[in-house]
């Protein structure tokens, strides 16, 4: 009885708490809607203003009617499915404002020479579209999918992990908007303006809370490998935002601030952080999700758990080093130059680490390669993992870089991680948690999900064969001398001839797109629960574990 | 004292330090008493909980 | 059992968040914190100042439309892009930047000497339609920055907030912030002798052509006519005591 009393009185003050955050959001967003210095900050204010009043309403109905979330028992999965559903809407838009600035690219007079619709509003717009929101949300999604099961505990928290979910789509939607309306601080992916950043950095707290007390209370001795990835990857990455966005406002009430460092300094903190967005949002967040959702959908345990450790902390003790080699050659000292590149080549080890782990976990079983495509776009997704982390550390080459920097050779080696790695990984989890999660028997059609897998390996292929050419291409017009010793080529000639390339690219990233389509599209008929077309042909584990016969055996005492 | 004689102190240092916590690393990782705790730890993801995978709809 | 101890780290969320913690930072530690206070990071060069109260409006509408996402501000000490863009870029020459604009692509060309290349009236054209000057161009337009007004409400705010992470405005810089940068406009009462005297090299307007009203194109034209022309080359030594 004493138990159950105190647990009553501990959700009364959970409930009371989130009552009072919610109403401090609200009375904060009603003053900077009235009183914001600026045009963008006022609208924010009645963003605010909006979200928390809805929240606070919600919140204020549930406790008076004194009604229980619908599931108290078991995991706490309504969130993992709000994750996946935001997962794939911001993919699409992402996608989709890429494609678009890709084309802009081919033909200019698509920016429409308005504020709102040029390159530059629109660049920042894609990157934090697909890394942030997309990835973002993916992360999000399966880490709370992952720790629960791996752990055998439900998620912490009452009202934390939806605040972790919708405090994480407010920041989405204020930095778009604010992208949109001119409101930046241009340091590369972490633009969005002071305001901003605090609220992420809110948000991004409670979620390192709520995914630490959750692996506090698992009823497993250990905790299992893609944990330890997906703790990398939320600490180092609230350590990289607060250190890189540090700025003074010029006003409380207004968008506008100034970055703490300037210079070579500001450089050299961007960079740290730029490559480390990379490293630990993109790497090892996403290796999180690998190492559960491939063995779980090979049905095999990872090839070398020892392995697996090797590389966890040899990944991230490197990782934090790599930054400088995106400034060879600048006014940063020789001497930072250097170490960035050393290490840049010294991460190729451990980045392949995690590949053979990944692609090795197959072994004995690569017919499932040939049966289910959904495993293989987990395992080409490892694959590209391995081509661009041999890639970059090829270019992190001093020689290499002095060719390769500011040329679409580095973009394209960026969307051969974030397209053919980030993606099709998330995408392989999305087809393996929709069934999971909405308690199908298998997913709509495994067909589409052939369409979609070689309609976006093509799209790849397109977007970094045609980024590798014109790269190369622009780099060496930009150092060939003539006869006489004089630069052969103005710069405009330079953009002149990456023209077909341009279009090339677009056309590769449209058919991506097209992919993305695809895959909602099935995935939105799997959830729905209509009666799949081709369940006999798919694998056992894509049904829901209630569906599947025999799998589960009891743990040897 | 001079940034050439810091550099390679520090070069040093760094070397036998990070050779050292990398070969702790690998002890640990092939250390034979692990063996076992590494294989119950690898199969978690495969052994799902069908008590608490039912009765959580909404 | 020494090694039992890592099984203590494998099983405690907590102190395996230490150790992370512990490991992700040396590498930050030690790049970044030596770049605070190794004094050759940043070359003793004469000529660097903060910029204009006009020129730091363009640049944050510089900031504002994404120009960095095109354009670098950082030539490298290779042979063709000193040739092609003038002397490397200097540590020195950023020291005032809040934050950096280096880049890390080039779409269009490097910008950080664009300084005094291009004449305003080729600017404005440019900006407003890039392909009536440069055909081929992929550049966006932006017509509107000619029509805009330019808000410099808070341009004393904007200067204080400098000031507080470390570049040297002084009081009479911030008091006199409103009429700098109307003189500098080309606004026909402004002081410009005291404006020199401030902001040595400061050049003045109408950069848009057009002296009815300051608009955000003159702020723009102003910062990009200023870029990669305060160091006095002539005085800078290159075997001085700097590491690169």
């Amino acid at each position: 009885m004493a138990a159950k009393t105190q647990r009553d009185e501990w959700k009364a003050l959970s409930d009371f708490l989130a009552i009072g955050a919610a109403a401090f959001l609200v009375i904060l967003g009603l003053v900077l809607a009235i009183a914001g210095e600026d045009p963008v900050m006022k609208f924010h204010g009645c963003l605010l203003l909006g979200a928390s009043g809805i929240a606070l309403l919600y919140i204020l109905t549930q406790f008076v009617e004194g009604r229980e979330p619908a599931d108290t028992r078991g995991y706490a999965d309504g969130v993992v499915r709000a994750g996946v559903i935001a997962t794939v809407f911001w993919g699409i838009a992402g996608f989709i404002v890429g494609d678009v600035i890709a084309w802009q690219l081919a033909f200019p007079a698509l920016n429409f020479d308005l504020p709102w619709t040029s390159f530059g509003r629109l660049r920042p717009l894609h990157t934090s579209a697909v890394i942030f929101a997309f990835g973002g949300n993916a992360l999000i999604a399966t880490s709370f999918y992952v720790v629960q099961r791996t752990c055998r505990a439900r998620l912490a928290g009452k009202w934390s992990p939806w605040f972790v979910f919708w405090g994480y789509q407010l920041f989405i939607v204020l930095a778009a908007t604010g992208y949109l309306l001119g409101v930046t601080q241009s340091k590369e992916y972490a633009e969005p303006e002071w305001y901003v950043d605090l609220w992420l950095t809110i948000v991004w707290v409670v979620y390192l809370l709520v995914f630490l007390a959750t692996l506090a209370k698992r009823k497993e001795p250990h905790v299992y490998v893609a944990n330890w990835f997906y703790l990398a990857f939320i600490v180092t990455v609230a350590m990289l935002h607060i250190v890189n966005n540090l700025a003074v406002p010029v006003s409380l009430l207004g968008t506008q601030s100034v970055i703490l460092y300037a210079g070579v300094q500001d450089a050299m903190t961007q960079w740290w952080y730029g490559h480390n967005a990379v490293g630990f949002f993109l790497t090892a967040g996403f290796l999180g999700m690998m190492y559960y959702f491939v063995p779980k959908r090979a049905e095999r345990p990872i090839y070398s758990y020892r392995l697996s450790v090797v590389h966890f902390w040899s990944l991230i003790f490197i990782y934090i080093w790599a930054g400088p080699h995106h400034l060879h050659y600048t006014a940063l000292p020789d001497w930072a130059q250097t170490l960035g590149m050393t290490f840049s080549i010294i991460l190729w080890m451990p980045s392949w680490g995690g590949m053979i782990n990944g692609l090795m976990t197959l072994s004995g079983a690569w017919d499932k390669l040939r049966t289910d495509p959904v495993i293989r776009m987990l395992i080409v997704a490892v694959a590209f993992y391995g081509m661009s982390t041999f890639e970059g550390p090829l270019m992190s080459i001093k020689s290499v870089n002095s060719l390769s920097h500011y040329t679409d050779w580095t973009i394209g080696h960026v969307h051969s991680g974030a397209l053919g790695w980030v993606a099709f990984i998330s995408f392989g989890a999305l087809y393996c948690l929709v069934p999971w999660l909405w308690h199908r028997k298998a997913l709509y059609s495994q067909r589409l999900v052939e369409w979609h897998f070689w309609i976006s390996t093509l799209g790849i292929v397109l977007y970094i064969t045609s980024m590798w050419v014109s790269g190369i291409l622009q780099g060496l017009m930009w150092r060939a001398y003539n006869s006489l010793g004089f630069l052969e080529y103005s710069f405009v000639e330079t953009v002149e001839a990456m023209h077909p390339f341009y279009i090339i690219r677009a056309i590769g990233g449209l058919l991506f797109v097209l992919g993305a389509f695809v895959m909602a599209y099935n995935l939105w008929r799997t959830a729905r629960g209509d009666q799949p077309v081709d369940a006999t042909d798919q694998p056992s584990v894509a049904a829901a574990p209630e569906f599947r016969p025999g799998e589960y055996t009891a743990p040897a005492e | 004292m001079e940034y050439e004689q810091v550099a390679s102190i520090s070069q040093v240092a760094a070397l036998i330090f990070f050779i050292v916590l990398f070969a702790g690393v690998v002890i640990y990782a092939f250390w034979p008493g692990n063996k076992k705790r590494f294989d119950e730890a690898a199969k978690l993801p495969l052994e799902d909980d069908p008590e608490s995978d039912k009765g959580k709809d909404g | 059992m020494s090694w039992g101890k890592h099984d203590v780290l494998e099983k405690s969320p907590m102190l395996m968040l230490v150790g992370i913690l512990i490991v992700v930072s040396i590498g930050g530690l030690i790049e970044i914190a030596p770049l605070f206070w190794l004094k050759s990071t940043v070359e003793k060069v004469q000529g660097m100042r903060p910029y204009s109260p006009l020129e730091l409006t363009g640049r944050n509408i510089y900031i504002r439309e994404g120009c960095y996402v095109c354009h670098s501000q950082m030539i490298r000490s290779l042979r063709d892009e000193v040739e092609r863009y003038g002397h490397y870029s200097l540590a020195a020459e950023s020291m005032y930047d809040h934050p950096f604009q280096w880049g890390s692509k080039r779409t269009g060309p490097d910008l950080a000497r664009v300084g005094g290349k291009y004449s305003n009236e080729w600017h404005r054209a440019h900006m407003i339609n890039p392909r009536s000057v440069v055909p081929e161009s992929i550049m966006p337009g932006y017509p509107y920055l000619a029509e805009r007004e330019l808000d410099y409400e808070n341009i004393q705010g904007v200067l204080k907030a400098n000031a507080a992470v470390g570049v040297p405005y002084t009081e009479e810089m911030i008091e006199s912030a409103k009429a700098d940068l109307e003189a500098q406009a080309g606004n026909d009462a402004g002081d410009v002798e005291a404006l020199l005297a401030r902001y040595p090299k400061a050049q003045t307007g109408p950069f848009d052509g057009n002296s009815e009203k300051i608009t955000e194109l003159d702020a723009l034209i102003a910062y990009m006519q200023m870029l990669g022309t305060l160091v006095d080359f002539a005085s800078f030594d290159e075997a001085g005591p700097n590491l690169r």
